[in-house]
């Protein structure tokens, strides 16, 4: 394959160093892509697409009534991660995830950091995220945000920055399992060589930690999906598979004397756990949302009396929304005494009137995002943007200002791609999956998705993005 | 098991052995065709009538020629029994209960479904002899049961899948023993003739049973046809022994050891393999094949909806949502 036309350009590339020099934890890989044809990578990337379509690991995209099933594509060059670089992160991100689930059991319980005033009260209070049936509520063995998939990006500098903390049961850690066992028929020697952190028993440890929720010695365990339409479905039904419990839907349950049920074909049985893929306010029409078809009538009932165990625990959604975001190196240094050991991008919360003018004047060169929105919808990205987009935005953050963010732009790093003019830079961003059973756990692994447009900054998958399996050096 | 899963394993079933059937239709046609004098047309309206599909055809299309009648059977979104529909629903109810099934039997059926969707793009029911593209996928249907057989552990799931590849099998093979009777002889002089020989040789071959028959019996002989394919107890596809096997899936299910009955499917599936144990083949001829054929399909449709109020309805948390999937 040709390698000599490939450059960093001006951003961070994984592979190559600013001086053109191939970074150590790539070296081996580089060997070995220097050596095999273009025409053979081609063909490797063809059988990946295959098995991909075979295994049927597709994901619907809303808005779009063209074919519901879509594949992520999956590029079959890996994003390499050096161990020195991984245990920083690991760190980081455990640190982070006790300190948001200590932030959460405060806000819903004492709301001690909202008194002594390190957050404001009405971001918190007022946000429609602040689930008021949940006041009050210590969720079993005070875990709130089970399942956690971080977003990070690397800029420049080459220092990882945290973009999002994604707590509302997260999705894309299929692709991370699957695609490691595609990818591990692509290059059956180099992983070997390389020593690669093996992810494939993501799916023990989550079982582990769903099991760890109920008293019970053997508790029944279950998948709750919205459902066959829903974009994620491929997902709940191999975590099932995987973990062999129930898939279920919400017509599958029924709630009696404050007990959720699964109907069977040899009558009602009860059900311990719950990793629900549902949102907070549609898991049950009788407390949130009346018209959800999707929840069980009943089940926060359920909940509140103990009976049932929820993963993630509703309410979580409060904690990563993207204006308390900004507060969340405060959040650390209050809960837990510490610096925060990963960075935060520099945050503009437009319901602060200096901030919001600084975003009216700059918008061109900032990123603004609803604070409320996922999935890549609902943002501006400054510098790509027309002058209508612009002034859109003004208009929007104006009318409503609590509702937006912005952020500098930042640059995404770079990893070598497989595209239709050879191998060229893609930017990508990084979602490694934590764990909070009896201790909290980051995955030697992640999903890293890539914008396979060239100069793209947007890797959502529902907006043309793709996704490369991340290997974690031992 | 939950109620849905069920449901779903037991329409993937249905649906699997479905597609397969209409294959071996279409293969069993095409060779009779070949077979035909020359002053004789091309019957293809038989077939049509034997699936049941007549109205639905003739609301679409006028005449039954060969094309026409291919796409309406192979690939016709619009007809909910072509391959294509089954093959689709098959899929879909794979789809929904995959975390039930083995990693294969998953793989297989995506695999099956693209299959149709070339086929489709392909315009197979155009080319010169698209027999091949149908042996392949019957083929492809093979290998997902091959599969299950060997690594499909005998629970629950195995049973409804087997009872409902059965009862969908027991009214495929009355089916095709119909298209005898819907195909016209040129006169009635020509009962016993070659040609009419021609006719049973090809409806035995369809279901993988000539050379069983031939061991059995011999000759061919309408009534010796008849029956081998309702009332014998070891060919697999004969209508009486789907029943029989039918009905240990629905013993297993229950966990009934002791025979008789333990729900109302049992009581009725009892009923009609108990008949069909003791019946005769002069009975049945004298009765009329085809009465006594559309009549063997009530009853089995009956059998299916009780299946389905036993163990699939299931209550409603919120307000009325029944899942029901077509019958055939």
């Amino acid at each position: 394959m040709k390698t000599e036309g490939y450059n960093a350009g001006e951003h961070y590339d994984e592979m190559l160093s600013g001086d053109g020099k191939i970074r150590e934890h790539y070296y081996e890989f580089y060997q070995h892509l220097k050596k095999t044809s273009s025409r053979k990578m081609n063909q490797l990337q063809h059988s990946a697409n295959q098995t991909q379509r075979s295994m049927g690991m597709t994901f619907n995209v809303y808005h779009d009534n063209q074919g519901m099933e879509k594949i992520l594509h999956l590029d079959i060059i890996p994003r390499i991660i050096p161990n020195s670089e991984w245990q920083k992160l690991e760190a980081g991100l455990k640190q982070r995830t006790q300190a948001l689930n200590l932030f959460l059991q405060d806000i819903y319980n004492d709301r001690k950091i909202l008194k002594d005033g390190i957050v404001p009260s009405d971001l918190i209070l007022k946000s429609k995220d602040y689930l008021e049936p949940c006041i009050g509520l210590s969720p079993p063995k005070g875990i709130w945000c089970h399942i956690t998939g971080t977003d990070l990006v690397k800029s420049k500098d080459g220092e990882y920055y945290i973009l999002e903390d994604n707590l509302r049961c997260p999705s894309g850690v299929s692709y991370m399992l699957e695609s490691r066992e595609i990818i591990k028929r692509v290059y059956p020697d180099i992983f070997n060589k390389k020593g690669v952190m093996p992810v494939s028993n993501y799916p023990t440890k989550l079982l582990r930690m769903l099991q760890n929720l109920s008293d019970k010695p053997k508790p029944i365990v279950g998948v709750l999906t919205p459902g066959i339409y829903n974009s994620a479905y491929y997902e709940h039904s191999y975590l099932a598979l995987q973990m062999g419990v129930e898939l279920v839907n919400g017509i599958d349950l029924i709630v009696e004397n404050k007990r959720v049920y699964m109907q069977t074909t040899k009558g009602l049985q009860q059900i311990d756990v719950l990793y629900r893929r549902i949102d907070d306010t549609f898991l049950d029409p009788k407390t949130f949302n009346p018209e959800s078809m999707l929840g069980v009538p009943g089940l926060f009932e359920a909940y509140k009396a103990g009976n049932i165990a929820l993963a993630n625990a509703p309410g979580t959604g409060v904690a990563d929304d993207k204006a308390v975001y900004a507060y969340v190196p405060k959040i650390i240094n209050y809960y837990l005494d510490e610096e925060p050991i990963l960075k935060n991008v520099p945050t503009y919360l437009c319901r602060e009137e200096e901030e919001r003018q600084f975003v009216l004047d700059h918008i061109e060169e900032l990123v603004v995002k609803e604070t409320n929105a996922a999935g890549g919808y609902g943002m501006l990205i400054g510098p790509k943007a027309t002058a209508e987009e612009h002034a859109k935005f003004r208009d929007l953050v104006m009318n409503n200002p609590t509702n937006y963010i912005a952020q500098p732009t930042l640059s995404l790093s770079t990893v070598p791609t497989l595209t239709d003019e050879g191998i060229s830079g893609r930017h990508v961003d990084l979602r490694p999956y934590i764990l909070y059973g009896q201790e909290i756990e980051v995955i030697p692994g992640a999903l890293t998705r890539v914008a396979l447009k060239k100069g793209s900054l947007v890797v959502n998958s529902s907006q043309g993005g793709g996704s490369k399996d991340t290997w974690v050096l031992y | 098991m939950l109620s849905r899963v069920a449901n779903s394993i037991y329409w993937l079933g249905r649906y699997l052995e479905r597609s397969e059937n209409y294959a071996r239709f279409i293969d069993v046609n095409f060779n009779l065709m070949q077979d035909l004098p020359v002053d004789l047309k091309e019957q293809w309206h038989p077939l049509i009538a034997a699936t049941g599909d007549l109205e639905l055809y003739e609301s679409k299309c006028k005449g039954y020629e060969r094309n026409q009648v291919l796409f309406f059977l192979g690939f016709d979104p619009e007809n909910p029994n072509s391959m294509l529909s089954t093959i689709k629903n098959a899929r879909e109810n794979a789809r929904v209960i995959r975390e039930n099934l083995n990693k294969e039997t998953w793989e297989k059926t995506n695999e099956l479904y693209y299959m149709m969707q070339e086929g489709l793009e392909r315009k197979v029911w155009k080319k010169e002899d698209p027999r091949p593209f149908f042996e392949k996928v019957k083929n492809q249907i093979l290998l997902i049961y091959g599969i299950a057989d060997s690594n499909v552990a005998r629970t629950e799931g195995w049973y409804f899948r087997q009872l409902g590849q059965y009862l969908e099998r027991a009214d495929k093979t009355s089916r095709i023993l119909d298209v005898k009777y819907h195909i016209l002889l040129p006169s009635d002089q020509e009962v016993g003739t070659p040609l009419d020989f021609l006719h049973w040789m090809a409806l035995l071959k369809s279901v993988t049973a000539f050379n069983t028959y031939r061991r059995l019996y011999g000759n061919i002989d309408s009534a010796c046809v008849v029956e081998f394919l309702v009332l014998n107890k070891y060919f697999p596809r004969s209508i009486y022994h789907c029943i029989k096997e039918a009905e240990k899936c629905l013993h297993n299910i229950s966990g009934n050891l002791g025979g008789g009955y333990m729900n109302s499917a049992e009581k009725a599936m009892g009923e009609l393999r108990s008949r069909m144990e003791f019946a005769e083949v002069g009975e049945i001829i004298g009765f009329g094949l085809h009465e006594y054929l559309d009549n063997l399909q009530l009853k089995i449709n009956g059998v299916s909806n009780l299946v389905d109020s036993n163990f699939f309805t299931i209550r409603d948390n919120h307000t009325l949502q029944t899942q029901s999937q077509s019958q055939s």
